[in-house]
């Protein structure tokens, strides 16, 4: 029936020739040609109701309605092209921000592991007194792993450093070391070549490499022959056995471009009680997270009794690994996503209220058609299809607007970042997206058409005639919209308290104390070659040649090198005992850090007690160390520590340790994670292949650092540096900083546009009611209503919206800032200041967008008021 | 007596619809069989064969031509008339020609037992 096979033109012309041929039949039957005509048009009867009929007979009448509706529609966007864009902008926004967000969250929450049956992957870890999520000792991973019943595999892996030596010189290359199981446990079979074989995992194995997709791809060429090809890492030859999926990610280790089965392992790893690996494992169909985790508990304190190991408080944990993965941007995201959200009803109600006024500035039209014989129903798919059009419209912007933000935002993460966020990748449109973005598009459309509906089954359509809104249909709709523009201010409070929450924690974060000044101070990691620097000897000699290079730069002041930098994390933990105090079992785990002699005072930690290390404290001496006032108040509460002994027990090094030195909390862990309490051991004394060093400078640090690294290769070429840095930006890109950088930004943006889009509806709604109070006004003005007590009248009908609004979203906003607790850092939920900033600015930029239609009100000029009706 | 043509509007238009709708199809493709004819040619043949008894409503009479042409049943195309009129012709196609047995047997049918019921016995009309 859409086709038509005759225009209504032609139709027209058959009657016209069937008129005609009458006309001449009856002319031949004796009438003259006037006469014959006339009675040929009376014979054949109303030809324009034979038009129309055959007209409607052709067509299915809603579809020519709507195409009409539609037609007319677009004309009516078109005629107000400032109210179509500032629509459609706010709705593009709106809907764009929440499925850009959107599409995070599905990536990082709803699909976060690149696996087979993702949800089956745990990861085991050891929880000890410091929380989930210790790694675990080498036997107890073999004792595990052979115990448990629960899971189908488990395997471990631990991130590794490496020495690649290329064409042009040695490259420090990051990799992976895993059990033989790992990538089974994964699901994940390499592209090319094949997976370890069980000779190749058992400890004396060969040396053989996976490499990622990338690192084939990069550093050779995708070329098929590089399986079985010998690679050079940390001066010992490994064999090329496989190549990774392109699709494979490890969030734990996402710079990991060489995989290396775990089959060497130092004297510490032997120890049982040296926790180093993370574990893996693939729960067996059917097991719960929870009975795996019962029995690998009991495994873990069986375990502890059979071996003594009565010091530890440790307990087995199984967690999902998705958990690990996305665990610390679930909170952020979530944030975001509400945010999203409320941005998008802002976005509607904005709209919805613009809409509102078109259909009363339209009441005429209205009451006109209505008169003329539209139906009501006409007139309802009048407006439900410009609100069809509207939403369209805007949904299509939209979906640019998320394309656009989703690139952005990807962008916006630091790369570092991003490594351990491998479903970054995934990241766009896919089935849930568009299901989303499709609702989302369904619900903007329905608000849209719903709204004048509501207007318009309110009014007496006949009333809109007499015109003049002097009656109280006016004032239905003035609650209406007055209704929407506080809940528009309420929303815009609670974005904007969450902002700034947010925004106060982050500056919090910033200005934690971090117990040494970070400012002017280069650091870069240094991997020493362990074939080239065999003995304890050579190794000291190498640190105390880089100190003395870095020192002798220009405007160098110190140098000093650590095994680790502070503000990283609290890891590399050790567990002490007190010499000649009795032993009751109790866990004293502490951070444990390996300094050069200048690191602390180059760092300018103050020393509280005794000194710092010499060069004399050297492997000949009995072993020395320095503690933190944390772990000084926390074991010699009411002693002096300095000359107390404290012991652990790792094989290879003096496992006593005389304390010469107290210094003060130089913070090691995260910007939002309390002091843990630290241990510095002399790095003279124990030698690690592996330092980072720090350099204490008078200039800018980026000036410093290619000199750093040109000493550094003068010394000798062999030397892996890598990661050069100040310590300022290295503090910056911890994820701490980020996160709470990120989330700040971003929720700070939707508070921006919350507080715009809130503050433009009031004005919208003010100067609305100001338009149609006009006559009232001149009325008051003309009976002696002083021009002041007019403006003031109108300010106080913002006032009581304002002061709604407010109370409104602050009681909200008090709900919402317990939600976000736990990314709030050393700022309360209810935070008095923050909201009394949040209330002064929305209130201010409120008063600003209310007065100005106030003083519009007070200028009103009484004899034109009355005499425009 | 078969009524067609100008009705009063107030009659249940279901009823009109329907009986109409049979008729006029009838007449037409029965006018039809004689050869291609105009829309004006129609109605006249049918005034003249019904004795005038029926007079056709133009406006229904064209949207049946239209109907009939939608099903396929007749065809039509511009051309002259015997005067040098231009006029939309229409001719019975084969669906066409098939359509007015059936439907004339249909009637007579139709018809038959009307007279039977009315009469108490065999019509004496004859078609």
């Amino acid at each position: 029936m859409f086709r038509r096979r005759r225009s209504a033109e032609d139709f027209a012309e058959e009657i016209k020739s069937h008129l005609e041929l009458e006309a001449d039949d009856l002319e031949g039957e004796g009438l003259n040609a006037e006469q014959a005509r006339r009675r040929a048009r009376v014979e054949f009867g109303n030809a324009q109701a034979a038009r129309e009929r055959f007209y409607l007979n052709g067509r299915i009448a809603w579809l020519d309605n709507f195409v009409r509706d539609l037609q007319f529609a677009i004309r009516q966007l078109a005629g107000k092209p400032g109210f179509a864009c500032i629509s459609l902008l706010v709705l593009a926004l709106g809907i764009g921000t929440s499925v850009a967000i959107f599409a995070f969250v599905d990536s990082a929450l709803l699909e976060p592991l690149p696996y087979a049956n993702p949800n089956q992957i745990m990861a085991v870890s050891e929880s000890g007194s410091r929380g989930p999520g210790t790694p675990l000792s080498y036997p107890d991973f073999l004792d595990w792993q052979s115990l448990n019943k629960s899971f189908s595999s488990l395997d471990i892996y631990t991130g590794a450093g490496y020495l690649l030596r290329t064409p042009t010189g040695t490259e420090a290359v990051h990799g992976e070391r895993v059990s033989g199981g790992f990538f089974r446990t994964l699901g994940v079979r390499p592209v090319l070549g094949r997976d370890f074989n069980l000779g190749e995992s058992q400890p004396g194995g060969p040396n053989v490499a996976l490499l990622t997709y990338g690192a084939w791809k990069r550093r050779y060429e995708s070329r098929s022959d590089v399986i079985g090809k010998t690679i050079d890492l940390d001066n010992r030859p490994y064999t090329i056995i496989g190549v990774l999926p392109q699709s494979f990610s490890f969030a734990p280790n996402g710079n990991a471009e060489f995989w290396v089965p775990i089959n060497t392992l130092s004297t510490h790893e032997h120890s049982r009680g040296f926790y180093a690996f993370s574990g893996i494992a693939r729960l067996r169909d059917g097991v719960t997270v929870q009975s795996a985790q019962n029995e690998i508990r009991g495994i873990s304190q069986q375990l502890q009794r059979q071996y003594a190991i009565n010091g530890h408080d440790l307990n087995a944990n199984v967690t999902p690994f998705s958990e690990v993965v996305v665990g610390n941007v679930r909170p952020i995201l979530m944030t975001l996503l509400g945010g999203a959200g409320l941005l998008l009803l802002i976005a509607c109600v904005n709209v919805s209220s613009l809409v509102l006024v078109r259909t009363e500035n339209r009441r005429r039209e209205i009451a006109v058609r209505g008169a003329l014989g539209a139906t009501p129903m006409r007139l309802i798919k009048q407006f439900v299809t410009e609100g069809l059009l509207l939403a369209l419209l805007g949904s299509v912007g939209g979906m640019l607007v998320s394309l656009a933000l989703m690139r952005l935002l990807v962008r916006l993460v630091p790369k570092n970042m991003a490594a351990g966020m491998p479903f970054l990748a995934s990241v766009g449109f896919n089935a849930h997206t568009t299901a989303f973005a499709v609702s989302v598009a369904l619900l903007a459309t329905l608000l849209l058409s719903a709204t004048p509906m509501l207007r318009l089954s309110f009014q007496q359509l006949r009333g809109g005639l007499t015109d003049g809104d002097r009656g109280a249909a006016g004032l239905l709709w003035r609650r209406l919209g007055s209704n929407m523009v506080i809940f528009e201010l309420a929303i815009a409070v609670v974005l904007l308290a969450g902002a700034g929450l947010l925004g106060r924690s982050f500056y919090r974060l910033l200005h934690v104390p971090l117990g040494f000044d970070a400012s002017h101070l280069a650091t870069a990691e240094v991997s020493v070659p362990s074939s080239m620097y065999t003995t304890d000897e050579q190794v000291v000699a190498l640190y105390r040649e880089v100190v003395r290079r870095a020192t002798s730069l220009p405007g160098v002041e110190s140098a000093g090198i650590t095994s680790r930098l502070p503000v990283q994390c609290d890891c590399n933990t050790d567990d002490i005992k007190v010499v000649g105090r009795p032993y009751h079992g109790e866990h004293n785990e502490v951070n444990e850090r390996h300094v050069g002699v200048n690191y602390l005072s180059t760092l300018m930690v103050p020393l509280l007690r005794g000194r710092f290390f010499t060069e004399a404290d050297d492997k000949s001496r009995p072993g020395v160390a320095v503690i933190n006032r944390t772990l000084a108040q926390k074991i010699f509460p009411s002693q002096d520590p300095v000359g107390q002994s404290i012991s652990n027990d790792e094989g290879g090094h003096p496992s006593v340790w005389q304390i010469v030195g107290v210094v003060d909390d130089l913070r090691e862990g995260p910007l939002d994670a309390d002091i843990a309490p630290t241990e510095y051991f002399p790095m003279n004394q124990i030698g690690e292949h592996s330092f980072t060093l720090a350099v204490r400078t008078s200039q800018q640090e980026s000036e410093l650092l290619p000199q750093l690294i040109s000493a550094l290769h003068q010394i000798n070429p062999d030397l892996g540096v890598s990661n050069e840095i100040s310590m300022i930006e290295k503090i910056d890109m911890t994820q701490a900083a980020l996160l709470h950088r990120f989330s700040a930004w971003l929720v700070g943006g939707f508070a921006a546009v919350a507080l715009i889009l809130g503050v433009v509806g009031l004005y919208g709604v003010i100067s609305y009611s100001v338009g149609q109070r006009t006559r009232e006004i001149g009325v008051r003005m003309a009976l002696g209503a002083q021009r002041g007590t007019v403006q003031s009248m109108v300010m106080r009908q913002a006032g009581r919206l304002i002061f709604a609004g407010l109370s409104i979203g602050l009681t909200c906003s008090l709900g919402t800032s317990m939600l976000m607790r736990s990314m709030l850092f050393d700022v309360p939920a209810w935070d008095a200041i923050t909201l009394v900033y949040v209330s002064l600015l929305l209130g201010l930029a409120s008063l600003v967008a209310s007065f100005l239609p106030a003083s519009r009100a007070a200028k009103v000029n009484p004899v034109e008021a009355l005499r425009a009706e | 007596m078969p009524f067609l043509g100008r009705m009063p509007s107030q009659i249940n238009t279901a009823d009109r619809v329907t009986i109409l709708q049979g008729t006029l199809d009838l007449l037409i493709l029965k006018t039809l069989v004689l050869g291609a004819c105009h829309g004006q040619g129609i109605a006249r043949s049918i005034l003249r064969q019904s004795e005038e008894a029926f007079f056709v409503d133009h406006g229904s009479l064209y949207l049946a031509l239209q109907r009939l042409e939608d099903k396929r049943w007749i065809s039509a195309k511009w051309g002259l008339s015997e005067n040098n009129r231009k006029a939309r012709f229409y001719s019975l196609t084969a669906k066409g020609r098939q359509q007015l047995v059936d439907k004339t047997n249909e009637w007579q049918r139709l018809t038959k037992a009307m007279g039977l019921i009315l009469n108490g016995g065999p019509s004496n009309e004859e078609a």
